[in-house]
């Protein structure tokens, strides 16, 4: 476990909210300048994956295969196999769900160095519905054995993560999303493969989540604490490797854990802490995120509501759990 | 848009052609008004599309009844490129599967309006679609299924141009061929942009006939903004006996409004109160809803 990183009141600027695809996006360029072999790959998604610029400086490190999303998954496996470092940059939703037996067989089982760049993953897209959403994906490629999957909280996490990509050994899965987020980590910030970050210490239980859920756990520890419950928080971005020591460390010293991702909670983020404490330390969970159901029609943050994947959500989840433990 | 004397083509009359026109045009405004109020949509495909759409729907071509969206003998239509909800809604809605009243919570908190069809919340809606490359498999799969129950009614699937460049439809259209699906139509929305780019500076279609033909259809290019062309074609399948059959319909993207038609930019563009307003004076057409 990396930290524990303070984040008190007052020592970070009041919060600025950034799109995580803008990091993502100028950091991407940052290592085509740094390394030649560093290429992009869309599927008629320029600016859905904001890569205008980066068409512009490199236009021959840039391939648009069209509507293609398997074919693309392919293309990224030869060109990785062909000495270049691919990023696949498209809707997370299509880039796993169309291709996941490239991603599996190209990808995964071939150890590739390629990264995906899943875009506006989780309920961003929405009001664009199922299809767009991507509340699978975590469920789908943590499974899948030699895939790093990744799920940055914020802007300065994102350029970290990218950072960290160009050196990494393997194919990537590191999910991006559109909706805007505060900043929860220092500039500073240096991410660490495999590594949960405690952003805030606690003895009454512990909030569990990654992503643009992050901030909201925050939140709801700040709500636990005038309710005179202490809440640690961990930011999981890695899904995997899954920090193990550090969950067991929070279901030791807390004896309760809450999860919170923003898709499925079955086979995500709930279900890999599960996992861990079922075999190491059975400790009581709440696990929030949607429960076996398709999203209603609603913007992102309306869905967010509906499926209290909200501060008020998961301290009430805190508070059911600790009382139920008394 | 005048059927000229003489032209011996067999058609709807003038003014039917001249009403089709009219609807159309209520479709593209009442798809633009969606996506002004939903601050979302895809105004560019909804226009281009309108003119099929109208003539499927209300020009008669389907087999449908409103009132019995789910009688066996229907015939099928799968809107495969689904962003295009604004105008499929809209034409659903103008041939009475649903009030159109309805179309005002396109996109809001917990509306049968989704962004892209579900088939469980709307009656009309055949497929859920958004991803592309869904919609002509499937109704490879319905066709099929008429074969088998030796039953007569036929899928009709329109496609994106973009669209095509996923594999999936050529795996479809092998299985078509394979088959000969005879009841199977497919219209390619062929406006030449897909949604970063003209398609032909992206991965290029053309040629675009050749390749249908080449994978066993029989095709026929046609004006898709033409009410008569698209009546007569729609009303002439089979083009060929025991072939599936499939229209290229050279259509303009945002067609209609002028700034928007044929500009990339407008594939998902939405429309402010005031280009609502030069909308509605370019299209002709009274308020929507
Ligand atoms: C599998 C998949 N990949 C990407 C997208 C994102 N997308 C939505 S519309 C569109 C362009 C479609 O172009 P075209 O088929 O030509 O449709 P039209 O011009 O009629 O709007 C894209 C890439 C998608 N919906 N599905
Ligand atoms: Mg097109």
């Amino acid at each position: 476990m990396v930290g524990p990183v303070e984040a008190e009141k007052g020592e970070l600027q009041k919060p600025q909210m950034s799109d995580c695809r803008d990091a993502y996006a100028s950091m991407l360029e940052n290592l085509a300048e740094q390394d030649a072999r560093v290429c992009v790959v869309i599927n008629d998604s320029l600016s859905s994956a904001k890569m205008k610029d980066f068409k512009t400086k490199y236009p021959l490190r840039f391939i648009n295969v069209g509507i293609a999303e398997q074919n693309m998954v392919g293309v990224g496996n030869g060109l990785a196999n062909g000495g270049m470092v691919p990023y696949l940059c498209g809707a997370s939703c299509f880039l796993t769900a169309r291709a996941m037996e490239q991603v599996k067989v190209d990808l995964a089982y071939s150890k590739a160095n390629v990264r995906i760049c899943g875009m506006s993953s989780g309920m961003a897209y929405g009001q664009l519905g199922p299809t767009h959403h991507s509340i699978e994906d975590i469920a789908w490629t943590r499974i899948l054995p030699n895939l790093t999957v990744i799920v940055p909280a914020d802007d300065v996490e994102t350029a970290a993560v990218m950072r960290y990509s160009l050196h990494h050994e393997g194919p990537m899965f590191i999910r991006i999303s559109r909706i805007p987020v505060p900043r929860v980590h220092r500039d500073e910030y240096e991410f660490r493969l495999g590594k949960a970050v405690k952003l805030r210490d606690g003895s009454d239980v512990t909030i569990i989540t990654n992503g643009v859920l992050v901030s909201r756990a925050l939140d709801a520890a700040s709500l636990l604490e005038q309710e005179g419950k202490s809440a640690r928080v961990l930011n999981m971005s890695t899904i995997k490797p899954l920090d193990e020591e550090a969950i067991v460390d929070a279901a030791r010293s807390t004896r309760g854990i809450v999860t919170a991702e923003e898709g499925l909670a079955a086979g995500g983020l709930g279900g890999a802490v599960a996992e861990v404490l079922a075999l190491r330390h059975p400790t009581p969970m709440r696990i929030l995120g949607l429960q076996d159901v398709f999203a209603p029609t609603g913007s992102a943050e309306f869905l967010l509501q509906h499926f209290n994947l909200t501060a008020t959500g998961m301290r009430d989840a805190a508070l059911n759990l600790i009382a139920e433990r008394t | 848009m005048s059927l000229g004397e003489g032209s011996g083509r067999p058609s709807i009359a003038d003014d039917k052609a001249q009403w089709l026109s009219e609807k159309a045009n209520w479709i593209r405004l009442s798809a633009m008004s969606m996506t002004n109020h939903a601050k979302l949509g895809h105004t560019g495909g909804d226009l281009s599309s309108a003119d099929i759409l109208a003539t499927l729907y209300l020009g008669q071509i389907l087999n449908v009844d409103p009132n019995k969206p789910l009688l066996q003998e229907r015939d099928r239509f799968v809107m495969s490129k689904g962003h295009c909800s604004g105008a499929f809604y809209s034409t659903l809605a103008a041939r009475g599967f649903f009030p159109i009243e309805q179309l005002k919570t396109f996109m809001e908190p917990l509306s049968m309006l989704n962004g892209h069809p579900d088939r469980n919340k709307l009656p009309g809606v055949e497929a859920n679609t958004g991803p592309l490359g869904h919609g002509l498999p499937i109704a490879v799969g319905m066709a099929l299924a008429a074969r088998m129950r030796n039953e007569a009614w036929r899928v009709f699937v329109l496609v994106g141009d973009g669209e095509l460049q996923e594999g999936s439809n050529w795996e479809a259209a092998m299985c078509a061929q394979q088959y000969s699906l005879d009841n199977l139509i497919v219209i390619v929305d062929r406006n030449r942009i897909q949604q970063g780019d003209f398609t032909e500076s992206t991965i290029r279609m053309e040629p675009l006939m050749d390749r249908w033909t080449a994978f066993g259809f029989a095709v026929q290019q046609l004006d898709g903004h033409d009410h008569l062309a698209l009546h007569q074609a729609f009303s002439s399948v089979p083009l060929e006996k025991g072939k599936p059959s499939c229209f290229i319909a050279t259509t303009i993207k945002g067609k209609g409004v002028s700034f928007a038609e044929n500009k990339p930019a407008w594939h998902h563009g939405v429309p402010t109160e005031e280009q609502l307003e030069i909308a509605q004076r370019e299209l002709g057409v009274e308020a929507t809803w």
